[in-house]
């Protein structure tokens, strides 16, 4: 007798799925059902670079207590594309299900004996039924969604509430989804083996959480930051977040007596172009952005180092993806820190911040604004294609409506026309931030020449090397003044005594809490620590400190954070123990649990010499 | 260049516009550019046309990009900020500050190395774009601050001052402009002030695109025989397609030329510019005939110069994406952030 995965609300369903099918709304509405039931549920999209044809998956993660990491493995395959049914039926757990189209009938040889097969002909169905073959491949997908429904007791009057909420006054249309929606059901009750031992059961562990991608989430934060001028370029997976802009300003941002526009987006014809309007809007008094991911990054670092040195606040989106060069366009890493923090030729340093989900898109997102404004200086948000363009479970966004903006330090008329000292680079009060004057502000004070050539205090030319130092000392302090503003790092407690420490960042997050959680099961206690900005404050350094060892987890190849704590915070580097996952999909709690236990076991054993 | 700093007391009889400033107080730095520069023609240029204007000094933005020509804005308009950015790029930024404020008036100055070459792709889009500003290109044919290298608008057998002849096709940014959209098109060059001062203060005047494309001569490096960017050569063989006057809204029209030879074209703002026709049946507000005449007297040799084409009805890109009246970077907390409610319903939305 094969053995059968068996578990209530904790399973991984993955659909194995040709691009351009249609099988995405189908998978997110299955996705979005069990949400319904009170469930948590992880989706994340593997796509191709492609529009039509390739392969795509949709792997949803089903977790009652709430991790959202991916896990690994896969205990139901949906597969729906012969082209990747080798590699999607070797992915299967054993004792695992493999759900597919029975239509054509397939050797015994492709099957696994330690596999359970469930087979229901898709697309007989769909032929009897259909007679327009768009309709037939819409609507197989919405059936094998009837199909699991029955199969993993998912409560089909969720799906139909969805189906009544996507399609309002399209009665039509909500008529036929339903019908095979139905269908569907009706067929795996009546002839497949419902339910398997993989299940859902209503819960209750959902609250008040939202549902969102991250891109749509940071764009909003962008709206409620109030930026006003954003210049972008197509580029995956950044795209969404510009077009998520675009349509919370539609929504958000007209002007209700006139119908104009508080805002203005412009579709770059590059990179450069993209970086330099947000540049000349944040030079004349305009919170402004551009979202991008590494190559537009790589194109902008020229302009990148004129912000910084000419002092213009901009705030930059970098949606991270696999690279270098085009790399894996369609992929998630963490692989810009190092790229974004040094970003252009000469000493340049630059703010970052890590959020770990959609809620914190938001929030950093309209937080970069009053750090661009307040520092004068390019922000970065670093996020990354698993946290931008997947659809997650997280905090809903919050706005405490006394709050204002900080536009920084800005000598207005009245000022000039008191006569107050105006030096562009002039630093009065110890924090290495100079005040600036918007143009067109008064007619004979307050004007002043940028420019990315050295100057003196009052912004005039100079070559002199005491200027240059003079300047780029005050640019220092600048960013010891950093320090202070950005998110401070999240400390995560170990229950009992911890020899071990952990740093991770960003959208390692759901992964790494759920691999401290299995690995303090198997007696391996870590004190955490989710760093999110940079510059570093000196906690880092404490905790750093106060471990023998701590692993850094990290989504690159070359510990491109542990590069930034040694080379800036100055941490000890041999106490650094590097984790690290590149293959391009998300770091799974399996993964870190894997590597730490091998570390943390190679270190119980006292070495030789230090015992002798 | 002088070394002598200028003196910032003015004369008290000095001349008065009548928004109460003397020429004097157009002026910028000194300039640093060689002696007999002809881009410090048209700095003295633009200082004229926006003190004749009655403009504002503050209420102009200066963007530049890198190069000898981009280092002017230094040395006109001293009470205006400036922005010398990058090689290339100072179309983009200029773009991003007009988008933030709509109120000011933008002038773009850069070099032909610094727009036809490196910069040729951005040249191209804020064109198409039709950002309201004054685009001026200091056109000498060659890359003067690296010491002589020949320019992408070098005409085809030009020599060097080494003697090297050019043997790439030269790239016509006028040419371009018409083709991309800009709506107000000139030439000039740098040793006709009395033409210059015009198209400029037209060009201030203008909504949209304006470009002008300035021959000025570059006396280091390209004013020998066998350029095509001297002041020997240019004087030779410019053509003028008319004269222009500039008549603000409150001057009196008066015509005193015969008939037929004057086109009076009233702009938006209640402006008139007024052309005398040198070229016989020249239309300046026809675009495709203002190519076929540039492209029928360049080939017979001749520079041809004055207001190529003007479109009196342009409209600028805030039109074009509907932007508010308000300029951006005046918009506050109160009317950019939807608040708290709107937030609890956008996250109703997303359960």
């Amino acid at each position: 007798m094969v053995k059968r995965v068996e578990a209530v609300n904790d399973f991984v369903v993955k659909f194995a799925n040709v691009n351009g099918s249609g099988s995405a709304s189908a998978n997110e509405l299955f996705a979005r059902a069990i949400l319904r039931m009170g469930v948590p549920v992880s989706p994340r999209n593997i796509f191709p670079s492609n529009i039509q044809g390739l392969p795509t998956w949709y792997e949803v993660r089903v977790n009652e207590t709430g991790y959202q990491g991916r896990r690994g493995g896969v205990d139901l395959m949906v597969a729906m594309n012969p082209q990747t049914w080798d590699a999607d039926v070797k992915e299967i757990e054993s004792g695992g299900y493999l759900f597919y189209d029975s239509s054509k009938p397939q050797p015994k040889a492709k099957f696994r004996d330690d596999v359970h097969a469930i087979g229901m002909p898709l697309t007989e169905i769909c032929n009897a039924t259909y007679n327009d073959p768009r309709q037939r491949q819409l609507f197989k997908n919405i059936i094998y969604v009837g199909a699991l429904s029955a199969l993993l007791e998912i409560e089909p009057s969720e799906i139909e509430k969805l189906f009544s909420e996507q399609y309002k006054g399209k009665e039509a249309l909500l008529q036929s989804n339903v019908k095979a929606l139905r269908l569907g059901r009706d067929y795996a009750t009546q002839n497949l083996p419902c339910p398997l031992g993989i299940r859902v059961r209503r819960a209750n562990s959902v609250g008040n959480k939202i549902f969102v991608d991250g891109n749509s989430a940071a764009a909003l934060g962008a709206v409620y930051g109030g930026a006003t001028v954003c210049a972008w370029y197509p580029i995956t997976p950044s795209s969404s977040l510009a077009e998520a802009f675009i349509k919370h300003c539609e929504k958000l941002r007209v002007d209700p007596a006139t119908g104009k526009h508080r805002y203005a987006i412009v579709q770059g014809e590059d990179e450069l172009a993209s970086i330099g309007i947000a540049i000349g809007a944040g030079w004349n008094g305009a919170r402004s952005f551009t979202a991008t991911s590494g190559p537009g990054i790589s194109l902008m670092t020229e302009f990148i180092g004129l912000a910084h040195f000419a002092e213009i606040p901009v705030v930059l989106i970098d949606v991270q993806r696999g690279g270098p060069s085009t790399g894996m366009p369609t992929r998630t890493q963490q692989s810009d820190l190092l790229c974004c923090a040094y970003a252009s030729h000469g000493d340049t340093k630059h703010v970052l911040l890590f959020p770990e989900d959609p809620t914190e898109c938001f929030e950093f997102s309209a937080l970069a604004f009053d750090l661009a404004e307040r520092l004068q200086a390019p922000v970065f948000v670093m996020t990354d294609l698993d946290i931008g363009m997947n659809t997650r479970l997280c905090e809903p966004f919050h706005w405490d409506d006394a709050r204002g903006y900080d536009r920084g330090k800005v000598m207005t008329h009245a000022d000039l026309e008191s006569g107050k000292d105006f030096g562009r680079y002039l630093d009065v009060d110890g924090d290495g931030i100079p005040y600036r004057t918007y143009p067109g502000t008064h007619p004979t004070r307050g004007a002043y020449f940028t420019r990315g050539t050295t100057k003196d205090r009052y912004a005039g030319y100079s070559e002199a090397g005491p200027d240059y130092v003079d300047n780029m000392q005050r640019l220092l302090r600048k960013f010891e003044t950093a320090k202070q503003l950005v998110p401070r790092p999240l400390l995560h407690p170990s229950e009992k005594p911890a020899r071990f420490g952990a740093i991770f960042y960003g959208s390692t997050s759901p992964a790494m809490q759920e691999a401290l959680d299995v690995l303090a099961t198997r007696g391996i206690h870590i004190n955490a620590l989710r760093v999110r900005g940079f510059p570093f404050q000196e906690e880092i350094n404490d905790f750093v400190s106060s471990h023998p060892w701590v692993f850094v987890v990290e989504q690159n190849r070359d510990a491109q954070l542990k590069t930034l704590l040694v080379n800036e915070a100055k941490v000890n580097p041999t106490r650094l123990l590097s984790v690290l996952h590149y293959d391009g999909t998300p770091i799974t709690a399996r993964f870190i649990v894997d590597q730490i236990s091998q570390h943390a076991s190679a270190r119980t054993v006292v070495p030789l010499k230090r015992a002798g | 260049m002088t070394y002598l700093a200028k003196p910032k007391l003015h004369h008290p009889t000095l001349a008065k516009n009548s928004v109460g400033y003397t020429r004097r107080d157009y002026e910028g730095k000194v300039s640093t550019l060689c002696a007999g520069c002809g881009h410090d023609s048209i700095s003295a240029a633009i200082v004229q046309a926006c003190w004749e204007i009655d403009l504002e000094p503050h209420r102009m933005a200066k963007l530049s990009g890198i190069g000898c020509s981009s280092k002017t804005p230094d040395y006109f308009l001293g009470n205006s900020h400036g922005f010398n950015s990058v090689h290339g790029r100072m179309p983009s930024v200029l773009t991003g500050a007009n988008l933030a404020n709509r109120d000011l008036i933008y002038m773009g100055v850069s070099g032909d190395g610094d727009s036809a070459s490196i910069g040729i792709g951005q040249f191209v889009h804020i064109m198409r774009r039709g950002v309201n500003m004054v685009y001026i290109v200091e056109n000498n044919g060659v890359y003067g601050l690296t010491k002589g290298q020949f320019s992408a608008t070098a005409d085809k057998g030009s020599k060097s001052k080494r003697g090297v002849a050019n043997m790439d096709e030269p790239l016509d940014l006028i040419g371009m402009a018409l083709l991309l959209g800009a709506t107000y098109v000139a030439r000039s060059f740098s040793g006709d002030k009395k033409q210059l001062v015009p198209l400029i203060k037209g060009a201030i005047q203008h909504k949209g695109a304006a470009f002008i494309d300035v021959i000025s001569p570059c006396v280091a490096f390209n004013n020998h025989a066998g350029s095509t960017k001297s002041y020997e050569y240019v004087r030779q063989h410019n053509e003028a397609v008319n004269r222009m006057d500039f008549i603000e809204e409150r001057d009196e029209i008066t015509a005193d030329y015969a008939p037929g030879e004057v086109v009076n074209v009233p702009q938006h703002d209640g402006s008139v510019i007024r052309l005398r026709k040198l070229a016989a049946g020249y239309d300046p507000t026809d675009r495709i005939a203002a190519m076929h005449h540039l492209q029928e007297r360049g080939a017979a040799g001749e520079v041809v110069t004055g207001l190529l084409y003007i479109d009196p009805d342009a409209v600028d890109m805030h039109e074009h994406i509907n932007t508010i009246e308000t300029p951006l970077n005046q918009l506050g907390v109160a009317e950019l952030c939807p608040g708290g409610v709107a937030l609890e319903r956008i996250n109703a939305s997303l359960r």
